[in-house]
């Protein structure tokens, strides 16, 4: 059952991220309560798998409330993401309704008669009925209120952001044609954006700006916990030690979070102990994503695992 | 509260944050709703709603840890610790305490001003609160420039009743010297005390103005003649020129409505009236985005400029599509590689070690690019030439130059030099300037702004 109550306060928030999985730094569940206190949508920015998009799917499934995703891309348009007329349909309706259109008209004498009684009926094919909704304006009508991730909004056009104002302030949309559609109740609306290009400043000064970067050693650890309970404490702690000494590197794409996750199993599922040169090179290939970037990593291997061994004895 | 959170914005502002109403409006919402109870929430809610972008997150944050430490006041030295128990025991209400007290050990003190009371009774929280009210009634919060402090620090220090204070150490110096010695001490405390109030809020709300007057005097400073300890300013000013032209250039502009018609697009859109084509739809003018092929010279005095060139030119990826940098006093070298894998410090390092410090000859150079790179050069590429021209009397091979320009969309040419001493010499730049579509004068960060600004335009 969907809880539209806000929530009580910050720790809530962390123990009902938590109870989905989703292990939330202190800043991320402090920018979850905000949201819901003062009515704005978040505005997450952060590499590429930290999470971004997690976070809104673990909101969704915490509070029980359906989640509608808006995937954005270069040339989205209104009719993509907010609405559109039912085209086929509407044509249908008129061909059906030619002789029904005859009669109602049959009485009038003159052209200027039939448009008036034209005119009574107002706006039929206009209406409610012919409009598909997209996802922007789907999220409006939910009645139990909802999650709306518009995801990697900067790959959208600059006219499409200009399209999200009006909903991301006022919870509303204006369609020509039928008038303004306000939210049944108010959505949780999260934005994601790799900060690809630099949104305006319009869009940002309506949201909670949220950074999300690498996670500590320790958040880290007990993401991949949650994620992973198969593995091993001392396994886990020397593989989060090891990432976060490869992030230290020049590279062309660090591994994040996500790929900590895969590599995590990628371990477990090879019945790994501890890490080793041997295995480590053979599944590197999971956390790295770029032929240069492994050759870069493949030779630090060894002073690594050296490191993280020693870390995790001191912690 | 609330004066203090305006107080606080207004400090944001200061750090670089821009802090419009509506989103201080918002920071106060969001702050009634977490409370003042704990820092560190409260730290992120500011974080949150007021900081849009990683660099403003990390300025407001400084601002955050610097606006709420207040300045200590400073330890006084605890002599006669009998008496001042016993004037603090007696503490709380200032004004009955100078008229009414009259017990063996607060007599001393009975004829003393308020001001001399306090700092006696060594009551930190008491002074810490007497020096922020004396700070609203001077409007410390306008302070502006470091030439400021000693008027502040004068009218705090007045506010908080120093006049009073004077008189009280000058009565106590004929009745009463040990007092009167007690005083002067606490005096002294109290004046670092406030001096150091005076210094945070300058830090804090002086920032921007000095910051403002110092790039103003930045961006009209020659480029060649800086100081090293203003190099790091100009790379920092160089970056927010090209954040600048990057907001300015990157988001298109508005697309021209001509061209073919879409026939796709044009009968969907017109599906609802059976195919009528009642609106047209046409096909998108597809627009370049500038290729830039920059030709610098290192040598000598031109060096300096350069570098900043290069820096501006190589931090403008969302505006130019590619940039080919070539760098050459001698000889030509291509040096894009450099320049983007490499810090700025370490990049022109190694571009001098290989080909800077040579006498300039234009005319080898231009003969090296026109065998090496000629092919880099297409219709829309727009070719930058930075240098003085100033060829040491070698063949200057104006003719390659006139098939660089022929073969480019622009051909443009960026002189350090004032124009008066253009053809002086063994300036070359008349001959030079023939086959350019642009000669400009490029010596300051403005007119580096300017010129690239121009080049991206042409593009628009």
């Amino acid at each position: 059952m969907a809880d539209t109550r806000p929530t009580a306060s910050i720790e809530a928030v962390e123990s009902g991220l938590a109870a989905q999985g989703y292990i939330a730094s202190r800043q991320i569940a402090t920018a979850v309560y905000l949201s819901q206190q003062i009515d704005k949508p978040i505005l997450v920015e952060g590499p590429a798998g930290v999470g971004k998009t997690e976070l809104a799917k673990a909101i969704a499934a915490w509070r029980g409330m359906k989640m509608i995703r808006l995937q954005c891309y270069e040339g989205l348009d209104e009719a993509k993401a907010l609405y559109e007329w039912k085209y086929a349909k509407q044509l249908l309706y008129t061909q059906i309704l030619k002789d029904k259109l005859g009669e109602v008209l049959g009485g009038a004498q003159t052209l200027g008669a039939a448009l008036d009684q034209l005119h009574a009926f107002g706006d039929v094919f206009f209406s409610k009925e012919f409009v598909e909704p997209r996802p922007l304006l789907q999220a409006l009508e939910q009645p139990n209120g909802c999650v709306l991730l518009i995801d990697e909004i900067d790959k959208s056009d600059a006219e499409f952001e200009s399209l999200l104002l009006e909903i991301l302030s006022d919870f509303q949309v204006t369609i020509p044609e039928l008038g303004t559609v306000a939210a049944v109740a108010p959505p949780t609306v999260i934005l994601t954006s790799n900060s690809e290009r630099d949104l305006g400043d319009a869009l940002k000064r309506r949201c909670l700006h949220l950074h999300i970067g690498f996670p500590e050693q320790r958040l880290e650890e007990r993401i991949v916990e949650s994620r992973v309970p198969g593995i091993s404490q001392t396994l886990r702690r020397q593989m989060v030690g090891f990432i976060h000494e490869i992030r230290s590197l020049d590279l062309k794409k660090l591994p994040s979070v996500s790929e900590a996750i895969d590599w995590a199993r990628v371990l477990v599922l090879l019945q790994a102990n501890e890490l080793d040169h041997e295995i480590v090179k053979d599944t590197l290939n999971v956390l790295l994503k770029y032929e240069a970037d492994i050759e870069a990593a493949t030779p630090q291997i060894s002073a690594f695992i050296a490191k993280a061994s020693r870390h995790g004895v001191f912690s | 509260m609330r004066e203090n959170l305006h107080r606080f914005f207004r400090a944001a502002r200061g750090a670089g944050v821009r802090v419009s109403p509506a989103e201080s409006i918002d920071a106060m919402r969001a702050v009634a709703q977490v409370g003042f109870a704990d820092r560190a929430v409260l730290r992120d809610t500011f974080l949150l709603t007021l900081a849009k972008t990683q660099d403003e997150k990390r300025a407001l944050g400084d601002c955050f840890d610097l606006f709420f430490s207040q300045p200590e006041p400073q330890q006084q030295e605890t002599q006669e610790q009998d008496k001042t128990d016993e004037q603090s025991e007696s503490g709380g209400n200032p004004e009955a305490d100078a008229h009414g007290d009259t017990s063996g050990g607060g007599a001393e003190s009975e004829n003393v001003g308020p001001l001399a009371q306090m700092l006696l009774s060594q009551d930190r929280t008491a002074i810490s609160t007497a020096i922020a009210n004396a700070s609203g009634a001077a409007s410390l919060s306008d302070i502006r420039y470091f030439t400021q402090r000693g008027i502040f620090q004068t009218r705090i220090l007045d506010a908080m009743g120093i006049q009073r204070l004077r008189d009280d150490i000058d009565d106590a110096t004929a009745n009463n010297p040990a007092l009167a010695e007690r005083l002067q001490e606490a005096l002294t405390g109290l004046r670092g005390t406030v001096r150091d109030a005076v210094s945070q809020a300058l830090l804090l709300y002086g920032r921007e103005e000095a910051e403002n007057l110092r790039n103003e005097i930045l961006r009209n400073a020659p480029l060649a003649r800086i100081e090293p300890r203003q190099v790091e300013q100009m790379r920092t000013l160089i970056r927010q020129i090209a954040r600048r032209l990057r907001e300015r250039y990157s988001k298109p502009r508005k697309r021209q409505r001509r061209g073919h018609l879409d026939v796709r697009r044009t009968l969907r859109r017109n599906a609802a009236w059976g195919g009528v084509p009642f609106l047209t739809a046409w096909k998108r003018k597809h627009r370049d985005r500038p290729k830039i092929v920059a030709l610098c010279d290192v040598s000598g005095s031109v060096a300096r400029v350069s570098d900043f060139f290069l820096l501006l030119i190589h931090s403008l990826h969302e505006v130019v599509d590619d940039v080919r940098s070539f760098a050459f006093s001698g000889n030509l070298i291509e040096v894009s590689d450099i320049l983007e894998k490499k810090s700025p410090e370490e990049a022109m390092k190694e571009i001098m070690a290989k080909v800077g410090f040579g006498s300039s000859d234009y005319g080898n150079s231009f003969d090296d690019f026109e065998h090496g790179w000629m092919n880099t050069i297409t219709p829309q590429t727009t070719v930058i030439v930075l240098g003085d021209a100033r060829s040491n009397n070698l063949d200057p091979r104006a003719d390659i130059l006139r098939r660089i320009g022929e073969r480019s969309k622009r051909l443009v040419w960026l002189n350090p030099e004032g124009r008066m001493t253009w053809g002086f010499g063994d300036s070359e730049m008349p001959r030079y300037a023939t086959f350019c579509t642009v000669v400009r004068q490029c010596a300051t960060a403005r007119q580096l702004e300017r010129a690239v600004s121009d080049i991206v335009a042409t593009y628009q």
